[in-house]
């Protein structure tokens, strides 16, 4: 098939466009700063898809993402603590006392999250509705607390990590270099969930949302792919948290608290549900609307409940349905 | 009678509080036969057809499938192993095109469906099928539409083909002809009638013009529990069922 100019064509070229050149608009503006925000954008853009996969694709509302979130960041911070202070990872066999290099750090982190992903998903996924979304915010409120009664790794005020990872061959101090290479993780999650909504896996996920019941009486166990996909999903929230805690330098229990998970259903949510851009869309707006009307009142919220009202009543794909109109099938 | 059925319902059993949706129901399906289930609004039929699926967890009884006690398998182990159900109120995967919800029909006949990479949509093994499976069933020219913005009678149609994609071994049918138009109707009773003798099939059917065109044996169910069994002569010929059921005048 030729590539029609349609407008999800010129929304998905205009939005790569800035993507790419973000930086150099930031400096011509004389606003370096504003690089370093777009990464965070960024990185809660890579969560938001991930979430989206099982929420928007799968039908599964997770409350619970923070979580993941807060397990792929408290992975680099503890392992980065470790190798400041030379002592040992516990729970792990031999002494083995971390690593700053991100290589180590962030498969570790995704890993992590994967685990937990898969253990919370193994017992969540049992219940349906409304006990589904009540036992992800459960699990997620356990681990917030629990990191909260960890002195070692700073207890409620959190860890700072003083740096970020050590990347043979890149700078990530660089705010540009950081910023592209967030930019070309987010990118290429798209490409890998594009490619996963829409194999035999993903098929059996959206179906999943559609009509469970039916799946089964067709002779699919759907609560193994449910599983996967949620495993899936919290280890791209892990590799988010990851990016969270180099862009910080600082891991702390709040990333974990239910207003983050929140947060990121709400990007969900505004961008356009069961779309792998609209997500992008959604922390790029929710962001942006925090970041100018936080400037004016600090009831920021009280504007920004109206808005996702209005959102989910009447434009169901969100900002980016509205922008890129509806597409045949979703990618 | 011949001693190797397809399916052996045993004594089952299944309560919603003080109303007794199945009580004690036994009967057998031969193989390769159509067996009607018919009875009165209420008699517990969609129930039975539930417990069989799977969907419906019985208090207490058995359900042999070809030679397997199947009753405690979930859902999806008793379609694997052939024994497909469709339902009175159609199911289907609404958002998905018509031949979207054929393929992942075939795809649930797969071993397994953990591929994470190529498209399913340009699967030249799953969409061949899937489209003459549809070309077969009368919707050729349907491929691309949703599900939800199909005719009724098509819904059905699809509905139909879904569970005989899988190439079950036995089907449940509640009401497959349930609100279709006399000429669509007529299309299903034909497609039943010839799976006669390679699909063993279960259906419940309120029109008894049909049961009793095309039931090799049909079952009379009341208050959950078998009345009568027999040919559609046997039946049509039972007082109790003509006093019961069939609306006798005298």
């Amino acid at each position: 098939m030729k590539p029609r100019l349609t407008r999800r064509l010129i929304v998905h070229a205009i939005g790569l466009l800035v993507l790419a050149v973000f930086p150099y608009l930031a400096e011509m503006a004389g606003e370096p700063y504003f690089t370093t925000i777009a990464s965070r954008v960024l990185i809660y853009a890579i969560a938001a898809v991930s979430l989206d996969l099982i929420l928007g694709f799968g039908g599964m509302v997770s409350f619970g993402h923070g979580a993941f979130f807060g397990i792929g960041g408290f992975a680099v911070g503890i392992l980065t603590h470790h190798a400041l202070e030379s002592s040992a990872v516990p729970f792990l066999p031999g002494d083995w006392t971390g690593s700053t290099l991100a290589l180590v750090q962030f498969p570790v982190a995704i890993a992590a999250a994967g685990l937990a992903g898969l253990v919370i998903g193994a017992l969540s996924l049992r219940t349906r509705g409304v006990y589904f979304i009540m036992i992800t915010l459960a699990f997620a409120q356990m681990l917030y607390y629990l990191m909260i009664s960890l002195p070692t790794y700073g207890g409620e005020d959190g860890l700072n990590l003083w740096q970020r990872s050590d990347m043979p061959g890149l700078d990530l101090y660089d705010d540009v270099t950081f910023y592209y290479l967030v930019a070309g993780i987010l990118l290429a999650l798209v490409y890998l969930c594009s490619r996963i909504v829409n194999s035999r896996f993903g098929m059996v996920l959206q179906a999943c949302r559609q009509n469970e019941q039916r799946l089964e009486a067709l002779g699919i166990p759907t609560y193994r792919y449910k599983l996967a996909a949620f495993t899936l999903s919290a280890m791209g929230a892990g590799l988010a948290g990851a990016l969270i805690a180099n862009h910080n330098e600082f891991v702390g229990p709040g990333m974990m608290h239910w207003t983050r998970s929140g947060e990121l259903m709400i990007m969900v949510i505004l961008g356009g549900m069961g779309t792998l851009i609209g997500p992008i869309f959604g922390a790029v707006t929710l962001l942006f609307i925090e970041e100018i009307l936080a400037q004016y009142t600090e009831h920021w919220m009280v504007i920004l409940g109206p808005v996702l009202i209005f959102v989910v009543l009447f434009a169901k794909r969100g900002v980016y349905g509205w922008l890129a109109g509806r597409g045949k099938h979703d990618d | 009678m011949t001693t190797d059925p397809i399916l052996d319902v045993r004594s089952l059993c299944k309560s919603f509080g003080s109303l007794r949706a199945s009580d004690d129901l036994s009967f057998t399906v031969e193989r390769g036969e159509i067996h009607a289930l018919i009875g009165p609004n209420g008699a517990g039929k969609t129930t039975a057809i539930g417990q069989l699926s799977g969907e419906i967890q019985s208090d207490s009884g058995h359900v042999v499938f070809d030679g397997r006690d199947i009753s405690t398998f979930k859902t999806f182990r008793r379609a694997r192993l052939g024994l497909q159900r469709s339902y009175q109120v159609t199911s289907l995967f609404p958002d998905f095109s018509a031949i979207d919800n054929l393929s992942i029909a075939l795809q649930a006949h797969e071993p397994h469906n953990f591929r994470f990479w190529k498209p399913a949509r340009k699967d030249a093994m799953l969409r061949d099928r899937a489209r003459d499976a549809l070309v077969r069933s009368g919707l050729g020219d349907k491929l691309e539409t949703p599900a939800k913005n199909l005719a009724h009678g098509e819904q059905r149609q699809l509905e139909l083909s879904m569970a005989l994609a899988t190439e079950p071994t036995m089907l449940l049918l509640d009401e497959p002809m349930a609100g279709m138009g006399r000429n669509e109707g007529q299309q299903v009773m034909e497609l039943i009638r010839g799976l006669r003798g390679e699909v063993s099939i279960l259906l419940v059917e309120h029109d008894m013009d049909i049961v009793f065109a095309l039931a090799d044996t049909v079952t009379v169910l009341v208050k959950g529990s078998v009345m009568a069994s027999g040919t559609p002569d046997e039946i049509r010929a039972n007082p109790d069922v003509r006093r019961a059921y069939l609306g006798d005048e005298d």
